[in-house]
């Protein structure tokens, strides 16, 4: 274990963390899709759920604050369940 | 009265102390020779009026105008304040000893923060150089430095030092950093500490104040000595006993110092003591509060009222009122309960258009009755009909508090409809329930509409009723539609008791001899079709449907029962398929009448038929019981293999169990006739065949922490066996059935697997109480708004579709939606 953790600082291999069956797939939204989510809800994109900057997932994609990332979950009772963070 | 803009939390500047004071207190004593309060004592009349009539000396103000004002106490010699003992520790040994500059670098004290950063402090100071000792903590309010105490005089001015940026960026806000340590104490109002004055003449203080009086004398004895010049021992010993009375003010429970207490033994309920806890402040009289009009009484069944209704005891109707606007219209009325006064129905108050409430006695009453005019209010007795809610405890689902119409009873007791008992989970073992009478007509009108009992019928959480039939209903319409002919006579007394009198009068030439089932379709609404299983159900490899050769199969047609019998499959709880398609179909009013009508008639049949159980429903013939001893054979046989494969004994022991009791329970299903017991267990109203087995076949295997008996003395569970024995019947195995009474050893085994079942029952029944607690708060403002996105109270969407899937489970069939009965 001990060898691998050191190899794996050496070559800086990042490990992907969407290969995990447990993290959902994160999405940037565009400028586009961002406008229609808010007119659809009729919001202001403050009144959506937050994400920090910080999170794993966030960082891997490469949203920044203020984007919106979509959030494609699996859920036992509808399948598949779209949830959209502002990031911050 | 000012509103309140904002609220500031901080630290009290002395300074700010001072100003918010409105008098030094410096005396011990508390009243004079007379009783009078002595000036500048702890129950100075400036610090506010507890007694009624007297007008308070600062603002002038009575007893509920004024709200009290502050004192001030100079301390002496400064203390800690015990609750920033630890922030204190922390920030002395961040800053230099000499020059109270931060010993850390700025993006360390960013990064860190004020409990990190102590551990990358520097052992010379950069700015004076000078070099820093070790800093320790005891608890709870001592420091020191290297061997010697810092005094709190030390550490005000070590902290008086601190520069405003420093403070800043230790994260120090609300005041500056040396408040921590107090120099002035603030006197709190005797209004938040009032005297009771005893039936003797005599006065008993607030804990606060006994407290208080405690710090004042210690102050002023410390005063003394150091004016008379005592020797630094006793002016530190005294010092210390000071900072141990305003500790225990503060916070009458810390940690390694022992509690402050009363002459009689018991600890002072100080400042922190009023705030904590369930029956502190803040849970015990914000979040939660005492209310009037309400009571509480022991429940007892009534089977002759509504669903909707509850019998309450008409000595709690005459306290419980309900205030009813004077109108045009029943400006009469009113009058008359006016007229009565105390004997009901009568009213207790009488409230003016000017807001002035007057007591309706036997003196005054026909004054009031003359003078009530329209725009009075008049709180009269509660009355049938009115709207109340009902609850029992543990409150654990919306259903634990429902609105039931009172129904005024010459009982003690309060008493409810069996079928409305399922959802409060409550039994007449004893149990209380407490009833709670709406004041306005909103509230009212709120509660008969969502809080109604009919209209909580489907529950919230699966879609399926909660409100339903059970025991005897059930048993009761199980042998009700299997019945062949019922007598006309009969026929007429069913109906009287399921319809009343004037349905029977009205239909009387149309009555004659009819099977039950014909009788049970009366209470069908028309228009009702649907076709299940019922609970009799053989499970045949191929279902015959409405052929069903034990008439197990239900078919309604227009609401006209045509085939099978009507039992938990149609009725019960969870399960009552009919009871929920005619809730779903025909709404909550007509299977709110359905309810009460179904269990009127039903126990009216049976207590005709009459229905009771004895020992002697479970005895099997006497092939039976030979089928059954050589059932039991299988154990001799088993013992013999767990000898031969010692690994595997206990997957052999249990295999061997499973199939005895599978064995046994097939021998005694067969061979018990259709009596009583097998009704109910066929019906299911109650027990199962299980149940049945362990009275007449076999009890089984008995397990403890979800193995086999196998706790107990060495190799052994108990000394009847010998060391090593891996026999079935030494490790839990029961043989015996309750009928004919258990071994012993048996015994013992049953009685130690009751009593972890017992146990874990209570325990669990603790978790799942606070786990509802803590569901509830965390869930309590988020709503499903308009345009069906679930939002918090800050309008902040949680869910973009409710449950993800947008079904709304309390209109679901158990979590789906039936697609059949949908147009």
């Amino acid at each position: 274990m001990l060898v691998r953790g050191v190899c794996l600082a050496e070559k800086k291999t990042k490990i992907d963390i969407f290969k995990n069956v447990l993290v959902p797939k994160h999405e940037i939204l565009s400028e586009e899709e961002k406008t229609n989510l808010l007119e659809k809800l009729n919001i202001s994109k403050e009144q959506l759920p937050k994400i920090l900057s910080n999170d794993p997932a966030v960082k891997a994609i490469g949203a920044k604050s203020g984007d919106i990332v979509k959030i494609v979950r699996k859920s036992p009772v509808a399948g598949e369940y779209n949830y959209y963070r502002l990031v911050v | 009265m000012s509103h309140i803009k904002s609220i500031k939390f901080g630290l009290l500047s002395p300074a700010m102390i001072k100003k918010m004071a409105s008098v030094e207190i410096t005396v011990p004593e508390l009243y004079d020779s007379d009783g009078f309060p002595i000036d500048n004592g702890l129950c100075d009349l400036r610090l506010g009026v507890i007694d009624p009539g007297m007008r308070c000396k600062v603002c002038g103000g009575t007893i509920g105008q004024c709200l009290g004002h502050f004192g001030y106490m100079e301390l002496v010699k400064p203390v800690v304040n015990p609750l920033y003992g630890k922030v204190i520790f922390n920030i002395l040994r961040t800053i230099c000893r000499k020059c109270s500059r931060l010993l850390v670098d700025e993006d360390e004290v960013k990064k860190s923060g004020l409990k990190g950063a102590y551990k990358k402090a520097a052992k010379t100071c950069k700015y004076c150089g000078e070099k820093q000792k070790d800093i320790s903590f005891e608890k709870p309010t001592t420091y020191f430095e290297g061997r010697r105490k810092i005094t709190p005089e030390d550490i005000r001015e070590r902290l008086e030092k601190i520069t405003d940026r420093d403070a800043e960026l230790l994260k120090i806000k609300g005041g500056r950093p040396e408040w921590m340590i107090l120099t002035v104490l603030p006197i709190p109002p005797v209004t938040i500490r009032p005297s009771i004055t005893l039936e003797t003449g005599g006065r008993s203080e607030d804990d606060l104040t006994h407290k208080l009086v405690d710090v004042v004398r210690i102050n002023e004895r410390l005063k003394k000595n150091i004016e008379l010049g005592a020797p630094d021992f006793i002016i530190l010993d005294i010092w210390e006993l000071l900072q141990y009375h305003v500790s225990t003010l503060i916070d009458n429970e810390i940690a390694n110092i022992p509690p402050a207490r009363h002459r009689s033994g018991r600890a002072l309920k100080t400042l922190v003591q009023r705030l904590e806890k369930k029956e502190g402040r803040f849970r015990g009289n914000l979040t939660g509060k005492r209310v009037n009009f309400a009571a509480r009484a022991v429940i007892s069944p009534d089977t002759r009222i509504s669903l909707n209704e509850v019998g309450v005891p008409l000595c709690v109707a005459k306290e419980l009122t309900v205030p009813e606007m004077v109108n045009k219209i029943n400006i009469g009325k009113m009058r008359d309960y006016v007229l009565n006064g105390e004997n009901y129905p009568g009213a207790n108050y009488v409230i003016k258009p000017d807001g002035t409430k007057k007591k309706v006695t036997e003196e005054n009453k026909k004054e009031i009755a003359k003078e009530l005019d329209i725009g009075y209010i008049v709180e009269r007795h509660l009355v049938d009909g009115d709207i109340t809610m009902f609850n029992r405890q543990p409150s654990l689902h919306r259903m634990s508090m429902m609105a039931h119409r009172a129904r005024i009873t010459p009982w003690r007791t309060f008493t409810l409809n069996l079928t409305a008992t399922i959802p409060y989970n409550a039994d007449f073992d004893g149990d209380e329930m407490n009833l709670h009478v709406p004041q306005d007509e909103e509230a009212r009108t709120e509660a008969e509409m969502l809080m109604l009992v009919q209209n909580n019928i489907r529950s919230p959480r699966y879609g399926l009723p909660i409100i339903a039939c059970k025991h005897d209903h059930i048993s009761g319409s199980y042998l009700l539609t299997k019945e062949k002919k019922i007598d006309k006579k009969d026929v007429a007394q069913l109906l009287l008791n399921a319809f009343g009198p004037e349905f029977v009068m009205n239909n009387i030439s149309e009555m004659g001899p009819c099977s039950g089932k014909e009788i049970f379709s009366l209470l069908l609404p028309e228009g009702l079709n649907i076709e299940f299983r019922s609970a009799t159900c053989m499970g045949c490899n191929k279902c015959q449907k409405e052929k069903c050769p034990y008439d197990a199969y239900v078919v309604i047609k227009n609401g006209r029962l045509l085939k099978g019998v009507i039992d938990e499959n149609a009725l019960g709880e969870k399960k009552g398929k009919l009871l929920n398609r005619i809730e779903k179909q025909f709404g909550p009013d007509v299977a709110g009448k359905f309810l009460d009508s179904v269990s009127k008639l039903v126990l009216e049949f049976l207590t005709k038929k009459g229905f009771s159980i004895s020992i002697s429903d479970c005895d099997i013939s006497k092939h039976a019981e030979n089928m059954l001893n050589r059932a039991k054979e299988k154990t001799d046989e088993t013992n013999k293999q767990t000898k031969k494969h010692k690994e595997d004994w206990e997957k052999i022991i249990i295999r061997a169990g499973n199939e005895i009791v599978n064995k046994c329970g097939e021998i005694v299903k067969n061979d018990i006739k259709e009596n009583n017991i097998i009704v109910m267990v066929k019906s299911g109203a109650r027990g199962s065949y299980v149940t049945v087995t362990q009275t007449s076949g076999v009890i089984g295997q008995k397990v403890l922490a979800g193995k086999l008996m196998k706790r107990g003395y060495t190799n052994r569970t108990t000394s009847h066996f010998v060391r090593g024995n891996l026999d079935m019947e030494s490790h839990g195995f029961i043989k015996s059935n309750y009928k004919n009474g258990l071994s012993p050893i048996e015994f013992f085994f049953d009685a130690a697997s009751s009593r972890e079942n017992l146990m874990d029952k209570s325990l669990q029944t603790k978790h799942s109480g606070y786990m509802e607690r803590r569901l509830i708060n965390a869930l309590q403002d988020l709503k499903v708004e308009s345009d069906f996105t679930v939002r918090d109270s800050r309008h902040i969407i949680v869910q973009f579709v409710p449950g993800e899937d947008g079904i709304d489970p309390a209109k679901s069939d158990g979590g789906s939606i039936n697609m059949e009965i949908l147009e």
